[in-house]
């Protein structure tokens, strides 16, 4: 790998403002997960007006449903998911103070606008790389909905989590970009 | 007759269950060092490497190469002239399942369509049984991954459509599916039969190893041809640009009725789980 930025969780603006697409970054700090269930849940809560069972403002979800930990092992295999089941959630989040999402495959464009609008970026993991990726958590308690098993909402503490930006505040989408220059008509 | 007793099936479907979901085949890490020399990309360059390195890791600790230990697909090829004791077939592939998503600590992704609600074990398994001659039973565990299962179809072209319209629909498959399915993926394709049978044959045709021909040299050809065209693509690894759109395309053909010409598109991600037994 080239070098990378080091990022540490909470984000604030000037973090992501200073991130642009094709950056590598390595991720230290706290990082919560959810997918689609706890996805519905959080939501949900926005809706109705209510609080979030964590506080939103500039941290990061992970898109991920872990393996459960074998004895001894601190966290499970933790790829990322596929993102775009949850773009119908995330511009709501966003609008609360999401800063970071971590997933792969495209995001829809009411997602990208959201980003651009409040200052947030979407990071692609490498999808399929559950144990490496899992090395990198160092802590994970579970924070809200267990009754989801896999797809409850955890707080990991990760060092040196390793993505890339996909999108970045200016409306950039490495997708479109990193692909383009590969193709042949 | 030979008597075969089903919870010796069992042990081997909990055992298949844990190989597959940690041990990923040698022919998908040859595959992977081929599409490294061949690849232009810096970026993927990259990520093929950290694929061969989670799969080191995953058979060395032991544990899951994704965590998404998929959907567990059971092909059984069952002698005739076995005869079967101890209880029933299906539950005791079923139970094999369940034993083995608990004790090796895989995912349990299978959940009700309306409520979602899990069924906790990882059961049912999808079973698809043929009888074959002889007094053996051929046991192939596929575990499927949904990421790269939603991105499949099964569609009804009509005969006019051809080869070109067989090309057609599963290159624009791979494009759409951009970088969803984690790609680099393997394009299974089904053509021919019913609509169940070309989604059926597409499923087995991901079973063949990564880097075999085809038997048939005008399947082989056309496999060749589409992988060219998918590869200029661009979609890359993981979708971030690059030459290795999809490591490989089997095809699988039977006739079809003379109104129809199905044609079923079985994309399958780089982590192409499978592991077989006989008994």
């Amino acid at each position: 790998m080239g070098e990378s930025i080091r990022l540490k969780t909470p984000l604030s603006d000037k973090d992501v403002e200073k991130l642009r697409i094709g950056d590598r970054v390595l991720i230290s700090g706290v990082i919560y997960t959810g997918r689609d269930a706890a996805h519905k849940r959080l939501f949900d809560l926005v809706t109705q007006g209510k609080d979030l069972p964590f506080d939103i403002r500039g941290q990061m979800i992970y898109y991920v449903g872990p393996t459960p930990a074998k004895p001894g092992q601190i966290f499970g295999s933790a790829g990322p998911t596929t993102s775009y089941r949850m773009d119908a959630y995330a511009p709501s989040l966003i609008e609360r103070g999401l800063k970071g999402m971590i997933g792969k495959g495209m995001r829809s464009d009411a997602v990208k606008e959201a980003m651009k609008k409040h200052k947030a970026v979407y990071f692609a993991a490498t999808g399929g790389a559950g144990a490496l990726l899992a090395k990198k958590v160092k802590k994970a308690t579970v924070v809200a909905y267990e009754d989801l098993g896999t797809e409850a909402i955890r707080r990991l503490e990760v060092e040196d989590f390793p993505a890339i930006v996909v999108n970045d505040i200016q409306g950039n989408d490495l997708y479109v970009e990193g692909q383009k220059k590969y193709r042949r008509e | 007759m030979r008597e075969i007793d089903v919870r010796l099936i069992t042990e081997q479907v909990r055992d298949l269950c844990i190989q597959a979901n940690i041990d990923l085949g040698e022919d998908v890490l040859q595959a992977f060092d081929r599409a490294i020399e061949k690849e232009e990309s810096p970026v993927a360059v990259d990520i093929l490497k950290e694929l061969k390195e989670n799969a080191r890791i995953a058979k060395e600790e032991k544990v899951p190469i994704c965590q998404d230990t998929g959907f567990a697909v059971v092909f059984i090829e069952l002698g005739q002239d076995v005869h079967l004791v101890g209880g029933s077939l299906s539950e005791a592939i079923h139970e094999g399942v369940r034993r083995g998503y608990r004790e090796g600590y895989l995912r349990k992704s299978i959940c009700h369509p309306f409520t979602r609600t899990n069924s906790g074990d990882n059961t049912p398994a999808v079973i698809h049984t043929e009888l074959v001659p002889g007094d053996r039973i051929k046991i192939t565990l596929a575990p499927k991954g949904a990421g790269s299962e939603n991105m499949s179809r099964v569609v009804m072209l009509t005969p006019s459509d051809g080869v070109e319209g067989i090309k057609r629909f599963v290159i624009q498959r791979v494009k759409e599916s951009g970088s969803n399915p984690c790609p680099p993926t393997i394009v299974g394709v089904g053509i021919g039969g019913t609509m169940e049978q070309a989604a059926l044959l597409a499923k087995k045709s991901l079973l063949r190893p990564l880097g075999s021909k085809n038997p048939s040299s005008e399947l082989d050809q056309l496999e060749s041809e589409m992988l060219a065209e998918i590869n200029q693509l661009g979609i890359g690894p993981q979708g971030l640009g690059g030459r290795t759109t999809s490591l490989a395309v089997h095809v699988l053909m039977m006739p079809c009725h003379i109104a129809s010409l199905p044609l079923a598109v079985n994309i399958q991600c780089h982590v192409q789980r499978h592991k077989e037994t006989v008994i």
